[in-house]
């Protein structure tokens, strides 16, 4: 039990110290360019929790939580799936041409839409599978590529299918039908904002996450082979197999982050100015969340609580990418506190233990008599 | 029993750990440990070490793998801190922090695995780390010509141009030996520098250790290989069990004394005579070839037969196919030819989790690479290896509370010390890691347990507790392929034995009526075994 209590003051402290951290870095950056820190902090705190910022603030944090979940899949087979930004994007503009061609009753229209942007998510991601599971090609070089073709490629496809947003200049693939729509909800008293209904699909991909990969076998033999890839081969585990079943996963999930700004946004339609770049939060957010579901839950609420939140000071005459220094700093200092932490906990455990196994034991604990 | 019965046989000792040795050499002595105590925990690594390296002369320090050899050289080395005791170099006692304060002393350090930069030259590998400069630009001038100078001087015949990629590993080593005295060691430790040279290259290193030894450098000399031990050392100590036994003259012994001393007669030797051997074949193996990527046979045309209830031990010095046979056995290496059986079906093309599945039980030689998952708690351990089978799983759910409880048993029944199941497997002492492993592959009454080296790294209560638990198991009808470096584990736990050299079996042994000294010579193909 005081184990557990211990692992658990660890794991919460280190994050703690990483945004403090940051918070001062960002502090020191707001006084070195002659900014009031009190203020702008005030200002952000004052605009970020009004009503109709908050909405916004859970809209994008549903966002950045599915990213992170499908980067967290990988990282937890020691895999890094940096294509999470190709394979979402992909997955939104494959999903948003299918779903603009058919017309289905409700329910099974977003289902078709949905199942599509994963099927895609997930071959995307494949390739990079296949090309690890039988080449050897590193998973980071493959789906960065990948990212780059799925930028040309759908900048190619849009051509093809282009269908002009009235009004302005912008292209975009031909609105969804009003059955594709994915209902908001009033989730904020306050506001006419409406928060993406997809919410609640966020936070059961987080608890089939947690059960998954925390209860079943398959779980086990995931994180076994993220343990140590080498104990995993010699308990059985196929890890060729386990490459390829968990980024087909996290494609799949990948694929569902386009999916509540293309089915819960107003337009329905996937053009120019989709958001792009989600992929990269995502790993920033399961880096600081731990691949924890909650802990990857408080973090996207806390990175989206920025951005959206941020917007005010551009008004009082400062830049809002000091939220993006905020960010990465977070996510530096993150990697190396999470490091320290981890060390410190196996060290302090050895120790602890053979203190605890001395006690018990007042004699040498070399030499046992037969 | 007791762990420290004197030696009974007649070697002419020099000094033994109990009277430290005489200190009339005391004006000669480049390095003089006393007393070190290192504790790891829950095992004490190195207990009561002792003895003298003199000025000029090449130190052999050897003792089995596990016997404490190279927790002492860190000790030396300055990676590790000694818990009690001290460290003389030239009659003053030092106390190392980190290597770079035994470098500073004039310890230098050649690592078993080079390190050298590939994609550098020789010069620039020497120089890595403590660039001469001039003016703040570096100076490879001076470089040159000091690696020049030093090559000359010890007959090192290293040449500073050559890129390190395009150089052989005599070479290689040779360039190790080079950077460390362009630091200015006066006293070189060398960790089983004969472990990746061949023999023609061992005796151009034995020829350069002389060459130094006359320029009047010190060596202290890491191995197990005694034979080249007493080609080439002036003393040798003798380390058992994390503390040294004995310190002696290569003149007066033989290496049969030396493997007595390294190994102790205080084992004890597990005289299970009494077969339990059956008719029934378990595991066959018939012409089994494993290939390196390059194409060279690793194992080549093995053939053997394990009977219920039968021990079949597998000697051989370490390297010559032991890992790779066990391997292939577990399905994760490739067969490049040959079938193996188990109760008359054919696993050959099984994948590992399915020949686990049927019964087979696997103790890892590298537990840490294949056993355990360090990080995890120890139910979760219990896990692996076993995550198709109940008390572990229901259907493709983990069951936690049967393999919690499981844990538990295994703990009780093998005496595995840790406060509970939920500490990490890292927090325990490598002996109590080990018993988990064994109590966990012979869980679920395996048919078959392939067991390398399952008593290294343990204490001696455990390991006779360990013997006990697989003599128990062989009389319930358990085939046990052994894989062992402990010749009188081998020999007494063992219904048969296959000498394996260079990938081939050379000679079939009977345990009841040979001697360790037999089977070491048969293990380096000097042959005399009984057949």
């Amino acid at each position: 039990m005081t184990i557990d209590l211990r692992r658990i003051a660890l794991a919460v402290i280190a994050p703690l110290l990483a945004i403090v951290f940051s918070l001062v870095v960002t502090a020191l950056v707001l006084v070195a360019t002659g900014d009031p820190v009190w203020s702008t902090a005030k200002a952000v705190l004052d605009y970020g929790t009004k009503p109709n910022v908050l909405a916004l603030t859970l809209n994008q944090g549903t966002v950045y939580y599915l990213s992170a979940l499908a980067v967290a899949i990988g990282f937890r087979m020691n895999l890094f799936n940096i294509g999470v930004d190709g394979q979402y994007r992909l997955a939104a503009f494959t999903a948003a041409v299918v779903g603009s061609s058919i017309s289905l009753p409700k329910p099974l229209h977003i289902l078709v839409i949905v199942v599509t942007a994963m099927l895609v998510g997930a071959m995307w991601a494949g390739i990079a599978a296949l090309l690890k599971a039988t080449r050897g090609v590193s998973e980071v070089i493959s789906t960065i590529m990948l990212n780059a073709i799925a930028t040309t490629l759908i900048a190619y496809l849009l051509r093809k299918v282009k269908y002009d947003v009235a009004g302005s200049n912008n292209i975009g693939t031909k609105p969804i039908d009003e059955s594709g729509a994915f209902p908001g909800i009033d989730l904020v008293p306050g506001t006419d904002v409406k928060v993406f209904g997809f919410i609640f699909v966020a936070i059961i991909a987080g608890i089939l996450y947690t059960v998954v990969l925390g209860r079943t076998r398959f779980g086990f033999d995931l994180r076994a082979t993220g343990r140590s890839q080498s104990a995993a081969v010699a308990s059985g585990v196929d890890v060729k197999r386990m490459v390829v079943y968990s980024l087909l996963i996290s494609g799949a999930v990948a694929g569902l982050v386009g999916m509540p700004q293309l089915l819960g946004g107003s337009t329905r339609s996937y053009s120019l100015d989709f958001p792009t770049g989600l992929g990269f939060t995502g790993i920033a957010i399961a880096l600081l969340g731990r691949n924890n579901a909650i802990g990857m839950a408080l973090s996207a609420l806390l990175f989206s609580f920025l951005d959206s939140s941020s917007i005010i000071l551009d008004f009082n005459g400062i830049s809002k990418e000091i939220v993006l220094i905020m960010q990465g700093t977070i996510v530096l200092s993150v990697v190396v506190v999470y490091e320290l932490v981890r060390r410190y906990g196996v060290a302090a455990e050895q120790r602890r233990v053979s203190r605890q196994l001395a006690d018990e034991q007042p004699a040498t604990p070399t030499e046992v008599p037969a | 029993m007791s762990a420290t019965r004197p030696i009974s046989r007649k070697v002419p000792v020099i000094a033994t750990t109990s009277a430290p040795p005489p200190v009339t050499a005391q004006t000669d002595a480049a390095v003089e440990l006393r007393g070190i105590t290192k504790r790891f925990p829950g095992v004490v690594a190195n207990r009561d070490i002792n003895f003298v390296v003199r000025r000029g002369q090449v130190h052999a320090v050897v003792g089995e793998n596990g016997a404490g050899k190279s927790t002492l050289m860190k000790i030396l080395y300055g990676m590790q801190r000694p818990d009690e005791g001290s460290i003389s170099v030239d009659g003053k006692e030092v106390s190392f922090h980190t290597p770079g304060d035994a470098i500073d002393a004039g310890i230098g350090m050649v690592h078993q695995h080079f390190m050298l930069a590939d994609n550098l030259t020789v010069l620039e590998n020497v120089v890595l780390g403590s660039e001469p400069t001039k003016a703040g630009m570096l100076d490879f001038g001076t470089a040159r010509q000091r690696i020049k100078e030093i090559s000359d001087a010890y007959g090192l015949d290293v040449s500073p141009d050559p890129l390190v990629e395009d150089l052989g590993v005599g070479d290689r080593q040779r360039v190790e030996i080079l950077k460390v005295l362009y630091r200015g060691a006066k006293v070189l430790i060398l960790d089983e520098p004969t472990a990746v040279l061949v023999p023609q290259e061992v005796d151009e290193l034995f020829d350069n250790l002389r060459e130094l030894k006359k320029e009047g450098l010190t060596v202290i000399f890491i191995s197990h290989k005694l034979d080249e031990v007493l080609a080439v050392a002036d003393e040798i100590t003798v380390i058992r069990r994390g503390t040294t036994v004995a310190t002696v003259e290569p003149a007066g012994v033989t290496a049969r004394q030396l493997a007595e001393l390294m190994v102790g007669s205080e084992l004890p030797t597990p005289e299970t005579r009494e077969s339990t051997v059956t008719d029934q074949m378990v595991l066959e193996g018939k012409g089994l070839t494993v290939r390196s990527v390059e194409g060279r046979a690793l194992i080549e045309d093995l053939s053997f037969r394990i009977h219920r209830g039968e021990v079949l031990g597998i000697a051989g010095v370490e390297g010559n196919g032991q890992a790779e046979l066990v391997e292939a056995i577990m399905g994760m290496r490739p067969l490049a030819a040959g079938t193996i059986g188990l109760l008359g079906e054919d696993l050959s093309t099984w994948p590992t989790r399915r020949r686990r599945e049927h019964g087979i039980g696997y103790i890892p030689e590298d537990r840490h690479r294949h056993g355990m998952l360090l990080e995890s708690p120890l139910w979760e351990n219990r896990i692996l290896g076993h995550q198709t089978e109940a008390p572990n799983v229901k259907g493709p759910w983990i069951d936690r509370s049967g393999a919690r409880k499981d844990t538990q048993r295994i703990i009780d029944q093998y005496d595995v010390r840790t406060p509970g199941i939920d500490v990490l497997a890292s927090s325990l002492s490598g002996g109590n890691q080990q018993k988990l492993i064994v109590g966990r592959e012979m869980s679920g009454e395996p048919k078959v347990l392939i067991a390398s080296h399952p008593t290294r790294g343990v204490d001696v209560g455990a390991q006779a507790a360990i013997w006990d638990h697989i003599r128990a198991a062989r009389r319930l009808g358990l085939a046990v392929l052994l894989i062992s470096a402990d010749l009188d584990e081998l020999i007494g736990l063992s219904d048969s034995i296959k000498v394996i050299l260079r990938g081939r079996f050379v000679a079939d042994v009977d345990p009841s009526d040979v001697t360790p000294e037999a089977l070491g010579s048969a293990m380096t193909g000097a042959g005399g075994a009984t057949s």
